[in-house]
């Protein structure tokens, strides 16, 4: 082996070098900014600053209330539309379904633009619905998001399972609630993962539409805006801390959920 | 009955999807300045779309970075991808965890932090591109990795160990027998690399030239701008995108379809 050149391993050294000094070290550095003060000493002031002010606890539960939203009406939109696809009259039509993907393709901005123009037509001045625009235009965006996921779950939910909770007496409600939905649990966190955390950081979206309210993502972009790297960091270690939480929660439910099905065999 | 529910359900979720991209591009081909107005033919926007430098610019920085940007993640991202998966199981671990990171994490914090890094501590300045491209090849790499793995891990092992046997060095058995197989895997990463690159706004925003625009970052200064050619020569350019999605989707689904009738 050794005479014939290189091993296949060593391939992988550009890339991790790369992740490492890129992905790695920057959160390493982020992590630095947020427990240090501007003189450069440890401290915790950045996080007492920010868990003090109303201000910002504020920002951080506005931002939740419409991350929670936005979720919950892609995932009513989504629900439906990725079972028909799946499941229902239209489980034939497989090219069906990149109707619903291709707007993940088209560049958010122009998306977003596009709704704008239309909500100014309905609504005449978008400052009178702020709230609502913002979920909308939220909910414009991501739910292509959430239907990829949960069609993917659904299509590999094995019919047999349905037709044998009908034999045994089920009614359709029944099979819904007692077959479809639980099997459906990972692509529904994987759709909530997908969706709830961009929806709590994407500000341009909001900016877009003159939602003039902060969400988490716009206290980075101020604090950026003011070079403020200290205060910035903070917003992005505690973003982080959720990103981790969230994650690992989903890990949690779809290694279960494997589980669970290894024990029935 | 419910077959006209379903239907039913399935054309609103797309009505709300498409509508306003749809009557943007009516729009784009008319020389009305507000949606709504009813105005004559006009391929005015159009004109202004392609004789403004400063848009023209734009989109030819914004699809040159996106290329720069695919074609550096996939190098990366294959040998990544083929360096980890004949790695020790151990290595392997460190290394897709490292992998998640820019996958699951906000676009905001990735772009911040790497603007912290690049600008903040090591001082390289936003006009030499460097932050940018780096930023971006930070989030794509992960991508094309991931759609290269599942593609090794479909792959006979005995072919490589059967072309050095008939003499190959590891290098050609590597081009010749590897590559080939993962192909698939290393386009559709490619293509991801270019969409993810096309559609960020968070990453370059923050590591950025001044003077140079992505067409994300252009839109949203624009949207705050008051310049209505502008702001009606971008419903141009998102027919335009519109309509090479459109017809890219279906070309690959005919390819698709015709693979599938011949296996």
């Amino acid at each position: 082996m050794k005479n014939k050149g290189f091993s296949r391993k060593q391939l992988a050294v550009p890339y991790v070098i790369f992740m490492i000094l890129f992905v790695v070290l920057p959160l390493l550095v982020v992590f630095y900014y947020a427990f240090t003060d501007a003189s450069g000493n440890v401290s915790f002031t950045n996080f007492l600053r920010f868990f003090q002010s109303g201000k910002t606890v504020g920002t951080l539960v506005y931002s939740m209330i419409i991350a929670l939203l936005t979720t919950i009406v892609c995932l009513l939109l989504a629900y439906p539309v990725a079972f028909i696809l799946a499941k229902g009259s239209y489980c034939k039509k497989h090219s069906f379904l990149m109707f619903f993907v291709l707007p993940m393709w088209i560049n958010f901005t122009l998306r977003i633009t596009a709704l704008k123009e239309i909500l100014t037509l309905i609504e005449g001045n978008l400052a009178y619905h702020q709230f609502f625009n913002g979920v909308l235009c939220m909910v414009y965006d991501f739910l292509p998001f959430m239907i990829m996921p949960l069609f993917n779950s659904l299509t590999k939910l094995d019919n047999s399972m349905i037709e044998a909770a009908h034999d045994l007496g089920a009614n359709k409600v029944q099979v819904f609630f007692k077959v479809v939905l639980p099997l459906s649990i990972p692509g529904i966190i994987s759709g909530v993962t997908m969706v709830f955390l961009p929806s709590m950081t994407n500000y341009v979206v909001l900016d877009m539409v003159y939602n003039s309210t902060y969400i988490m993502g716009s206290l980075i972009g101020s604090y950026f805006s003011a070079y403020d790297w200290h205060n910035g960091s903070v917003i992005s270690i505690i973003l982080l801390i959720m990103i981790f939480a969230i994650t690992m929660i989903s890990n949690r439910f779809t290694e279960g959920n494997q589980e669970k099905k290894v024990s029935l065999y | 009955m419910k077959k006209i529910l379903q239907s039913a359900c399935i054309w609103l979720v797309l009505l709300f999807l498409y509508a306003p991209i749809l009557i943007l591009v009516v729009y784009s081909f008319t020389d009305a300045t507000m949606i709504g107005a009813i105005r004559g033919f006009s391929l005015q926007n159009y004109v202004t779309l392609f004789t403004t430098p400063d848009l023209i610019q734009m989109i030819i920085g914004t699809f040159g970075l996106a290329i720069v940007v695919a074609v550096l993640s996939t190098l990366l991202g294959t040998m990544g991808a083929i360096g980890s998966f004949y790695s020790k199981k151990k290595a392997q671990g460190g290394i897709e965890l490292v992998n998640q990171i820019p996958v699951i994490n906000a676009d905001v914090v990735t772009g911040f932090s790497i603007c912290i890094l690049m600008i903040v501590f090591f001082k390289i300045s936003k006009e030499t591109f460097i932050p940018l491209i780096i930023g971006q090849v930070s989030l794509c790499t992960p991508f094309v990795y991931l759609s290269v793995l599942p593609r090794l891990k479909q792959m006979d092992p005995h072919l490589y160990e059967a072309a050095m046997d008939l003499g190959c060095t590891s290098k050609q058995a590597l081009i010749k027998v590897t590559i080939p197989q993962i192909i698939p895997g290393i386009l559709s990463g490619f293509m991801t690399a270019v969409t993810l690159s096309l559609d960020d706004y968070f990453i370059t925003t923050y590591t950025k030239p001044a003077t140079f625009d992505t067409i994300s970052t252009y839109v949203v200064n624009a949207t705050k701008g008051s310049q209505t050619d502008i702001k009606t020569a971008l419903w141009a350019l998102s027919t335009l995108i519109f309509v090479l999605v459109v017809a890219s989707v279906i070309i690959m689904n005919i390819k698709a379809s015709k693979k599938e009738e011949q296996a």
